[in-house]
Parts: C-alpha cells; structure tokens; sequence
C-alpha cells in the first residue's frame, strides 16, 4: 500500500522510509498502521490458540505445563480482544469513516498519531510478560481477583499494557466521535451517513463511556496489589465479586464495541452486492442505539453464579433477552435487503453473508446462555467458548475480512486475486466450523474452559476441534500471502471496483489519493 | 500536511476528555454505591449486627444441632471454639464463645469472615452481637475471648437438622 500512495502523494513532503510512517499524521497512513498492527497481534494471538489447541488435541499433558497453558489461554483472549479485534476495527474507522463522510482527515491529527504508536508498547508488554519471573498474566482475559491479586510481575505488565490500550482506544474515540460530527460533507445530515459511519459513531461513545471504567478497575487492582488498598481483597474488607461487577460494567459494553463496526461493514457490503438500497436504513440506526443502550444494563448476566438475589437474576435474563430484539431487527433487514436483489458473490459478500449466518448461531447461543438455569449448568464450560467464538470469530472478525476485501481495491489501487479469496473465504467457513461447532457438545457434556487436561470422553470432539483450529490458523497465513500479492501486483482496480457501491469513497480515484476531499463534496 | 484543528473541534475534544474523567471517576463510584446497594437490599452483610424481630417465637420441637469451627488464614494465630458443637430450638438465642491468643511477638491485626454451611442459612443465621464486626488488635502473646450471639430464625427449612458456622481469621496489613 506504502508503495503505491507514495506516487500520488507527490504534492507534498512528508519524511520518507520509516520516519514517514512515526511521524506520520495522515489518516490513511495511520489506518494501514493500526490494520497490520492488529494483524501481527491477530498472528500472536493465533500462535497461542494454536498452542491451546495442540495441548488439547488429546488427553493428558503434552506439550505446556499447566501453569503455562493458563498464561496461553489469558493471553490468547487479551491479545485478540485489545490487540487484534480493536485495532482492526479502528484501522477501518481512520481509513474510512473520513473518505466515507468526505472530510479531508481526522479531526484530530497528531492525536491520531499518538493513539496508534501506543498501541506497540501495549503489544510488546503483552508479549513480553512471557518472559519475566512469574510468566504472563494466567488469571484468564478477565483478570478476577483473587488470582489476579496474586500473580507475579506478569500481571503488573497486563495492567500497564490495559492502561495503554484503554488510553489509545479513549483517544481514538474522540477523534472518530469529533471527525463524525463536527466535519461531515456539507449536505451530509446524519440520517444519510452510511451505516459504517453510524455504528461507529455509537461504538465510540461506548468506548469514551466504558473504557475509564476498565481503567480505573485496572487501578484499583494495580493499588491493591502494591500499595496495600483493599478494593477486591476480601481480608481487608473488600469484595472479590466487586471486581466482577465493575469489570462486566465495562466488559458487557466492550462485546458490543467489538460487534458494532461489524453490523456497520456488513449493512455497507449487503446492498452493494444486493444492487439494492440498505432495507430498513432508519431502523438500522436505531437498532444499532438500541443494541448499545441496552449493553449497558446487562452486565452481570456473566455471573449468574456469583450468589445474587433471584429478582436481580431474572432483571439481567430479561434485558439480555431483550437485546435479541434490535439485533433481530438488523438480521431480518440484511435479509430484507438481499430479497430480491440482483446478488452477485464477490469475496466480501461471501463473508458478509458467512457472517450473518454464523453470527445468528452465535446469538441464539447467546439467548441460551441468557436463561439462568441454562448458564449456571453452562458456565465456564466449552458451550460459553463456542458461543463468543461465533460472535467474535465468525461475527467481528469475518466483518473485517469482508471489510478488507471490499476495500483493499480502493486502498492500494489493485484487485487481489478472487479465486484465492474466496478459497481464503470458505476454508475459514470450514475449519471454523470444525473448530467451533463441536464445542457446543463439549460444553453442554461438562468440559470445563481453562483446564489444559479433560476426561476421556471428550477427546473425540477435542481432536476435531484441534484439527479445525490448525485448519483456521493456517488459512490465516494463506489471507496474509493474497494480500501481500494484491499489494505487490495486483490487477489494475477500477475506480469503482463494485458497481453497487454508492457511497463517497468510490467517487475518489483507485488508489485513493494522499490527500483526499480538501475540498467537501457536496451532498444532495 | 495537518489541517489546523478548528475551535469547534477543540470544544468537542475538550467535552469528550471532561466526559472520559467522570466516568473514569464513575468507576471509582461504583465501590460505594455498590456498597450502599448491598446494605439498603441486606446483601452481602457481613459486618453489621442483625435486626432480629423481638417477638420472635422458639420452636421447641425441633433441635438443631450447631458445629462451630475456626481457622486461620496468614497469620500466627491460635483460633479456637471453646465448645466444639451445641444444640438449639430455632429461636432461641445463643452465646457460643471464641479464643484467640498471638503465639508471635508482634502486634498484629486481623478480620474474621464468616462463612456458613449450608450455604442459605446465611438467611436465618441473625447475629446481634459478633467479634468478627470489627477487627481484632493482638499484642504479643496476648489471648482474648470473644463471643457471637445469634438466634437462627424458626422459619429455617425442616429438613436442616446439622450446620455448620465457620469463620476465618485473615491477617489485615499494618495501618489499617
């Protein structure tokens, strides 16, 4: 990509090599940054699922001590979440959300710099905890004290890297919240946003709402593990499963933060694929303001099992039920706008309706898993894995797989190659499927999430979900290799490359220029 | 290469930023506001002292056999029951004695938390009177006995016949 904006930003002079790309504060710089960080981390994260994976290909333990197999799993959930899901999405954002509003760059431009080359140190302190005295954080992504309060020098780098990654997302937030608002073509009203831009928009207020949360619950645990404060230490007269309802108030929020976009991608790739106009486009935005409301007032139904009263219990089953609705809104207009379409099958419709299918199983799974006597039995077990793995995997990350597709052409000015794309599409379609649906049996059987050894019954379904997972990570490499080809070579792409696509950025030449919409475009 | 940033803009930057400190300052309120929470509903409350209804009637025709048990979690400490186990009619109230000395030769301090089996009787367990309300201070070799006087209220399921209240002392940090 680097190489072929370099010729069209021929009117101005920014550093070249690599102090073009630190000092850089030109928004497309910035996105093409933050979407090869989060795929490095996503290969990172990868490495560690696979290394989960290979531990329980069969019973016993063969290859991580259990110790290590702990660190495994609660690096795996951290890296992905913060480093790969995150980082992707706003990579799309600053890539995007101005070439789609025709804003020139990002409201805030050195800031857009800043929030990016945090995100490094966060991933080197993840990883790096590996290494020291202790080992990483083994805790699980969820950090609950006391075992948190607890581990060694490993969980103060954790704390430190969520510090920064919190810091990073806050700032990436107001930029996108200020870009949105305040810097939209003229004409642009807010009802005719595209829905990518939308979605983000409440994404980020989420973000600037739950973030400082998660900052300050990583304080209080920073604070009571040196500085002898007694948040969560139940000797001192705190309360572990505090902990628990401050994190879900953030973490609830956060599973949204990381779906939102996503509906945005897929509500962009459907009518361009479909000839047809987004069905239903007002009632996709509120939906979408309705889903993220909603997220905030069901936070404890991830501990059904922590003793509350039982009208507490019904009050979380109901509101987490109740979010079926505004997304069942969005799934029947995606379908709504499909309907008699003149559909075609390009790679990013492949995956946005991969998406919409494997993201209804997830959510029904989520319904299940909503009704407390169901959860109390699943809890902690390989249904809740599968279930998130859908919404997350199959949801977040096929969106952004999509995304790129249905952009990259206009990114970097060439076409990749479609037949592999879409062999890219459906062996990811498959082997996530092997690795991911058997584990629906596991959980509703008993196996426990977490532990590196299971009982004998369980290896079957195991080993298929092992060799799934070896499938998914190695097509990864294979989505690394068509993008570096598009990129080296690719075919010539058209200025709009899909003739549905309706929105501003395929009004720009392909490559879109350095500088872009220095002067608004005007909407009618 | 970087538009100026416009004053509308910095408004808004400026708005955001105050809205990210609240709520990072939310997140600290949630500790009392939780707590408040628990104490208005009577969730989770361990340290205070139970109202218990004065009319409250004894059921003389069941027994409930009581097993008291201590331990001690982090510190050097002698806990002990002075009666390992009793017997009452629900309703009935009750003084069952504790001893703790400080075999070390510092003072030190530490914070008994109860725990209970089964796990409901939390419910029916009404203490007025608890040394684990508060914290407790032992010099040097120092042994203290203390009580705990509760009723357990007649409304206690029938089938329970046997429970078992526990509590563990930890240790608290200096200077608190």
């Amino acid at each position: 990509m680097a190489v072929v904006q370099d010729v069209h930003g021929h009117h101005d002079h920014h550093p070249s090599g690599i102090m073009r790309w630190v000092t850089t504060t030109n928004h497309k710089d910035i996105g093409t940054m933050y979407l090869w960080f989060s795929f490095a981390m996503f290969l990172v994260g990868g490495f560690l699922a696979m290394g989960i994976r290979a531990e329980l290909f069969m019973p016993g333990i063969q290859i991580l001590e259990p110790e290590l197999f702990n660190s495994f799993t609660t690096l795996h959930g951290l890296i992905m979440v913060f480093g790969a899901i995150m980082p992707a999405f706003v990579g799309l954002a600053n890539w995007q959300v101005p070439l789609m509003i025709g804003a020139p760059d990002m409201a805030f431009a050195r800031m857009n710099n800043w929030s990016f080359w945090l995100l490094p140190v966060a991933g080197m302190l993840l990883v790096s905890s590996f290494f020291v005295p202790g080992g990483a954080a083994a805790g699980g992504w969820t950090f609950y004290p006391p075992l948190s309060a607890q581990g060694g020098m490993g969980v103060d780098m954790m704390i430190f890297a969520v510090h920064i990654l919190g810091a990073s997302s806050i700032m990436g937030a107001i930029n996108i919240i200020t870009t949105i608002l305040n810097m939209r073509a003229p004409g642009m009203t807010l009802m005719k946003m595209p829905m990518f831009v939308w979605t983000w928009l409440i994404t980020a207020y989420l973000l600037v709402l739950v973030m400082p949360v998660l900052a300050g619950t990583v304080t209080m645990l920073l604070t009571d593990r040196h500085f002898g404060t007694s948040f969560f230490n139940a000797a001192g007269g705190g309360d572990p499963v505090l902990f628990q309802h401050i994190f879900w108030f953030f973490g609830h929020p956060e599973v949204y933060i990381m779906i939102l976009p996503a509906f945005g991608i897929v509500s962009e790739i459907i009518p361009t694929f479909s000839r047809k106009p987004l069905f239903g486009y007002s009632s996709m935005v509120y939906a979408t303001a309705s889903i993220a409301i909603l997220s905030c007032i069901v936070w404890a139904h991830h501990m059904f099992t922590v003793g509350m009263p039982t009208v507490g219990q019904l009050f979380f089953m109901y509101a987490t039920m109740l979010i079926a609705v505004p997304t069942g809104v969005k799934v029947f207009n995606w379908t709504a706008t499909m309907w008699r379409g003149s559909m075609t099958f390009e790679t990013p419709m492949l995956f946005a309706i991969g998406f919409i299918f494997l993201f209804v199983i997830g959510g029904f799974s989520g319904v299940i898993c909503a009704i407390v006597p169901i959860d109390i039995q699943v809890q902690d077990t390989y249904y809740v894995i599968a279930h998130f793995h859908y919404v997350l995997v199959s949801g977040a990350l096929f969106a952004i797989f999509g995304a790129v597709y249905y952009w990259l052409p206009k990114w970097c000015g060439r076409m990749y190659d479609v037949k592999l794309a879409n062999m890219h599409f459906w062996l990811s379609m498959i082997f996530f499927n092997v690795a991911f649906f058997v584990q629906h049996f596991l959980g509703l059987a008993g196996m426990p999430r977490r532990i590196p050894d299971y009982s004998l019954q369980f290896a079957d379904f195991n080993m298929i979900s092992s060799i799934g997972a070896f499938g998914f990570g190695l097509t990864q490499l294979f989505f690394l290799y068509i993008v570096i080809k598009c990129i080296r070579g690719g075919e010539k792409a058209a200025d709009r490359p899909w003739e549905g696509g309706n929105t501003l950025e395929w009004t720009l030449p392909s490559p879109a220029p350095y500088h872009t919409f220095e002067t608004p475009p005007v909407i009618k | 290469m970087t538009q100026g940033v416009t004053k509308i803009n910095l408004e808004m930057l400026k708005k955001l930023l105050i809205f990210s400190v609240i709520m990072f300052g939310f997140g600290y309120a949630l500790v009392p506001m939780y707590e408040k929470f628990c104490e208005v509903t009577g969730i989770n409350n361990l340290l205070q002292p139970d109202v218990v209804d004065k009319n409250i009637k004894v059921d003389m025709t069941r027994t409930i056999a009581i097993e008291l048990d201590a331990n001690v979690r982090g510190l050097p400490w002698q806990f002990k029951p002075l009666q390992s186990n009793v017997k009452i009619h629900p309703g009935e109230s009750l003084e069952v004695m504790y001893e703790i000395s400080n075999v070390s030769d510092q003072e030190i301090s530490g914070q008994a938390i109860p725990s209970y089996s089964p796990r409901f009787l939390e419910k029916y367990m009404k203490k007025f009177e608890c040394f684990c309300f508060t914290k407790q201070v032992l010099k040097p070799g120092e042994t203290r006995q203390m009580p705990v006087k509760f009723v357990i209220d007649p409304q206690i399921p029938v089938d329970v016949n046997t429970v078992t209240i526990s509590y563990t002392f930890f240790a608290l940090q200096p200077g608190k």
